[in-house]
């Protein structure tokens, strides 16, 4: 009785029903976007499985155009009825509201650049695979009276774009996910991987250095608050990035809600720092194609600290006399558009150049639960957390207390005294990123916690 | 029709060798409009019918979901949820064992007056359009943005043990937000909450007594205002907080430290763990005597986000006293969870966002008990402090020790009165030292009864609303003004 995934030929007849009821319904536009997703998560906790789900999910979002306005209607269910209900649901959204003067007409066919990011490897994960792996790195943290928590995840996505005007998009992908935090008494160590294929992940040896972090930050001092130079792993530089790049839109700009309000073709960075939003880049993931079905282009966001770009939806892009970017959400929103495939360009010192080149500073594994204080200056707030260390004469000298921090980011990439090679890496508060660890100076940690 | 797609999933799971089974088949309905600058932004409406099965095999869990609810999809589900469960217990140090609970057949309805879904889509849009208006009148305002949404969850419960519960929940939400951009600051004022305004399991009649359009003015003109208001200065001072940033002070630095699941190290490697471990119950003073917290799940403690008859895993709505006089007295529990503590019973704190989700363990109505003081009394017993009002951000380490909290707008108290205005107000501190310099709570009639619908937790994540009850309160000798420090 085993369950059968939806493929991309049945989203397809999918989707062409629901255009087909949408024809009868005499609209200017219509628009499906239909996506399968199969999920598999492995939760482990107390050097034990806790939570073992899998999941497999459809949505079938109509989007309808009559006379000037949009609207959006969405269902898993696949009967005619259902189909032709969130086809009556979004016209009737639509009909009654005041017109939208920036609204376009649909894109026609286009021509997408190819990538390659489904692996059956990762497709056919079980979760006999998961939890063996589960129970070997459990019984090797018990061993070393450790105590693991963490997940394994293995997933696939399968994605129909299309619409009346002929414009027809596919997209398919497979994601796994390894994280592991390792805790003893007084310490932890944490370490994460993501990866559109399974092979690319080992968790042995992501559970080995979450081992060896918790092991080296055992008996944590407490450091007083200050400005430190600041060694970051790229989880954390992720996810402190993460509270960046959403600035880099037009619509932003146009909002004046964006860091970068009258500041665009400013040095704000350092030379060092360059940054692309590339959905091509090979560790790259997600759709060659927007929320309106516009190819994603490749954006120079950061030229050597200038602030060089801004990514366009197509209305943003009309309204600001510029070309649109292929990075619009879907329609109707508020927000316009985001770039979603931040790459960094990296440096060549690993984070042991770093910290050997380091007299006195702390080294950062992860951050946590960051939160912006301040728009304009970028100033955002958050923790550190699961290995946190003091540097003192080029050596690790041990864990200390979690820091809170109170840090503009804008400053923060005018800093950077070391890049690493920017490598995808997973974190908890952004999207996956291409970034590299970062040795800045003057980070500010403003007060410490208890642990 | 669901009744039976659950019962297709009880018996596969009870024949493939469940030792325990239940299922939720639950349909959710959603309707989201926002504007923005005279203009509406998303408009969308949604539907999602599914079933999730969980059950225990070999004496571990496993959890499958599914949309396809035909009855070989259905059993085939369930079968995957016992093999999944076959599958964890390859790596388990004892059998899961569930706090003894008593079956019901029930229906459960939350009372509502006016249909959501029922309201014109255009009167809805109509009434954010006139707030946005009253807000772009005052000058300087840069953005002006408007929201509403609506869910009705249709969801049966059944388990092996015999329950079988009916629950359908309607919940609404609004709120509008301006913003000033000048010089080189962005400042922002929201009404009547910050992210989304206000959240209850009620029906369009929360929006209309809201008043969107008649506080428009007021926040928006707050908002450009805070431009030329004076810097909120850093120190010791003593603060009073806001009914709402109370209510979000409760949910971070109280709610989520109680969820027993995360004190049991069950949430160790995404929202973290908790400092109140299971050996601070009935010893720790949390706060100070005045401060009484609840967490009550039943209808007679209000409609809030974390109101309902029963949890996700059956077992009916309590009121579990969590601070009593400043001692710390209860967790938040599960039936996997509550014998850890000696409980003979759950907590009945178990939900899940939607039919693909496992429930876990989330804050119901977590509420501040109210005082005794008039909000006028207290002001005027206050000889300096800063009144801090609408959360701008929030933050807090993984044990839920130290936080961090901006507002959006701040007012300096001198001589027992409310001066002038103070931009970027913030205050930072550890949890139980808070919680105890706590001298004052305003009395029942300014207590609110707020919704935070957008709690995360769990992997794979779910979102979750819950509910704080809280009047304005006083705290003494708080680190303010961190967050801008140099």
């Amino acid at each position: 009785m085993a369950r059968t995934k939806i493929t991309i030929s049945e989203l397809q007849r999918l989707a062409e029903r629901v255009l087909k009821i949408a024809k009868a319904n005499r609209l200017d536009g219509a628009e499906v976007d239909a996506g399968a997703d199969t999920d598999a998560l492995t939760r482990f906790a107390n050097n034990t499985i806790h939570q073992n789900v899998a999941e497999e999910t459809l949505a079938i979002s109509f989007r309808a155009i009559i006379d000037g306005r949009t609207a959006r209607a969405t269902t898993n269910k696949t009967d005619d009825e259902s189909l032709r209900r969130v086809v009556q649901a979004a016209t009737s959204l639509a009909k009654n509201q005041p017109k939208n003067p920036d609204l376009l007409p649909l894109l026609g066919k286009q021509k997408y650049q190819k990538v390659s990011r489904f692996f059956s490897s990762t497709a056919d994960t079980t979760p006999q695979d998961r939890a063996k792996a589960v129970a070997k790195i459990c019984k090797h943290a018990a061993k070393h009276k450790q105590t693991a928590a963490g997940i394994f995840v293995s997933g696939s996505s399968q994605s129909i774009f299309a619409n009346s005007k002929g414009l027809f998009a596919h997209y398919e992908q497979t994601r796994a996910e390894f994280s592991i935090t390792i805790l003893e008494t007084d310490s932890s160590g944490w370490a994460k991987a993501n990866s559109p294929d399974i092979r690319q992940i080992d968790p042995i040896e992501l559970a080995e250095s979450a081992s060896e972090k918790s092991a080296k930050s055992r008996k944590p001092r407490e450091l007083a608050p200050g400005h430190y130079v600041t060694i970051l792993e790229p989880a954390a530089v992720l996810d402190l990035m993460g509270f960046l790049f959403f600035d880099f839109s037009g619509t932003a700009l146009e909002d004046k809600r964006s860091c970068l309000t009258g500041r665009m073709g400013q040095k704000l960075f350092g030379e060092n720092i360059t940054v692309w939003d590339d959905a091509y880049h090979p560790l790259q993931t997600g759709f060659p194609y927007d929320g309106e079905g516009e190819p994603r282009q490749k954006v120079l966001l950061i030229d050597r600290g200038l602030a060089k770009n801004v990514v366009y939806a197509r209305a943003t892009a009309k309204r600001m006399k510029a070309k649109p970017t292929g990075h619009g959400f879907s329609l109707p929103n508020d927000f316009g558009e985001a770039p979603m495939n931040i790459v960094f360009a990296g440096g060549y010192k690993s984070v042991d150049d770093m910290i050997r080149s380091t007299e006195h500073g702390v080294l950062v594994t992860r951050l946590w639960y960051i939160r912006e204080v301040d728009p304009f200056s970028k100033i955002v707030t958050g923790m550190t957390r699961d290995g946190t260390f003091l540097v003192e004469n080029g050596k690790i000298a041990g864990g200390i207390r979690n820091f809170r921090f109170n840090q503009s980011i804008i400053e923060m990439l005018a800093n950077v005294e070391m890049l690493g090679p920017a490598v995808r890496s997973a974190g908890e508060e952004a999207f996956e990123m291409v970034v590299p660890a970062m040795k800045v100076r003057d980070f500010h940690f403003s007060e410490v916690t208890k642990f | 029709m669901m009744q039976e797609i659950a019962g297709w999933a009880l018996e596969t799971a009870k024949r493939r060798g469940a030792s325990y089974a239940d299922a939720r088949v639950m349909d959710i309905r959603h309707r989201d409009i926002s504007t923005k600058n005279g203009e509406v932004g998303t408009l969308s409406e949604s539907e999602s019918l599914g079933i999730g099965v969980r059950v225990i095999a070999n004496g571990s869990w496993g959890f499958a979901s599914t949309d396809r609810l035909t009855r070989e999809a259905v059993q085939a589900c369930a079968a995957e949820a016992v093999a999944i469960a076959k599958a964890s217990s390859l790596a388990k140090t004892e059998d899961v064992a569930l706090a003894p609970e008593a079956a019901y057949v029930d229906v459960w309805q939350n009372p509502y007056l006016k249909d959501p879904f029922r309201i014109p889509v255009e009167r809805q849009i109509d009434l954010l359009l006139a707030a946005d208006k009253e807000m772009r009148s005052v000058k300087g305002v840069t953005v002006a943005e408007g929201s509403m949404s609506f869910r009705r969850i249709d969801q049966l419960f059944v388990s092996s043990i015999g329950s079988s519960i009916h629950q359908t929940k309607v919940q609404s939400g609004a709120g509008i937000v301006a913003l000033s951009f000048s010089g080189n600051e962005l400042q922002k004022r929201s009404y009547p909450n910050s992210f989304g305004g206000q959240h209850m399991l009620r029906g369009y009649e929360l929006v209309e007594e809201l008043d969107l359009v008649g506080n428009a003015q007021r926040v928006a003109e707050e908002c450009v205002a805070l431009h030329s208001a004076a810097q909120c200065p850093q120190g010791q001072s003593t603060i009073i907080l806001d009914s709402s940033q109370l209510g979000l002070q409760i949910h971070e630095s109280v709610g989520h430290p109680i969820e027993l699941d995360r004190v049991l190290g069950m949430e160790a490697n995404f929202a973290g763990m908790s400092f109140l471990t299971t050996d601070k119950l009935r010893k720790l003073k949390y706060g100070s005597d005045i401060v009484n917290v609840v967490a009550d799940a039943r209808l007679e403690h209000g409609p809030g986000l974390g109101t309902f008859a029963y949890d996700d895993e059956g077992v009916p709505a309590q009121c579990i006293p969590v601070i009593s006089n400043g001692l710390f007295t209860g967790y938040l529990s599960s039936r996997e969870t509550a014998p850890a503590i000696g409980e003979k019973r759950s907590g009945g704190t178990v939900r899940c966002e939607s039919w693909n989700r496992l429930p876990m363990i989330r804050m119901t109505n977590i509420s501040i008990n109210p005082g005794t003081w008039k909000y006028e009394d207290l002001i005027a017993d206050t000889d300096d402090a800063i009144y801090m009002e609408t959360n701008r951000s929030w933050s807090i380490d993984d044990r839920r020790y130290h936080f961090q909290f901006s507002t959006e707008i701040g007012w300096e108290i001198k001589g027992g009165k409310k001066g002038r205005m103070i931009k970027n107000p913030s205050y930072s501190g550890i949890t139980t030292e808070f919680w105890n310099s706590c001298d004052a709570i305003c009395s029942r009639d300014y207590w609110t009864l707020w919704g935070t619908p957008n709690c995360g937790k769990g992997q794979p994540m779910q979102t979750m609303g819950t509910g704080h009850g809280a009047s304005p309160a006083r705290f003494r000798n708080v680190k303010i003004g961190v967050a801008f420090s140099k």
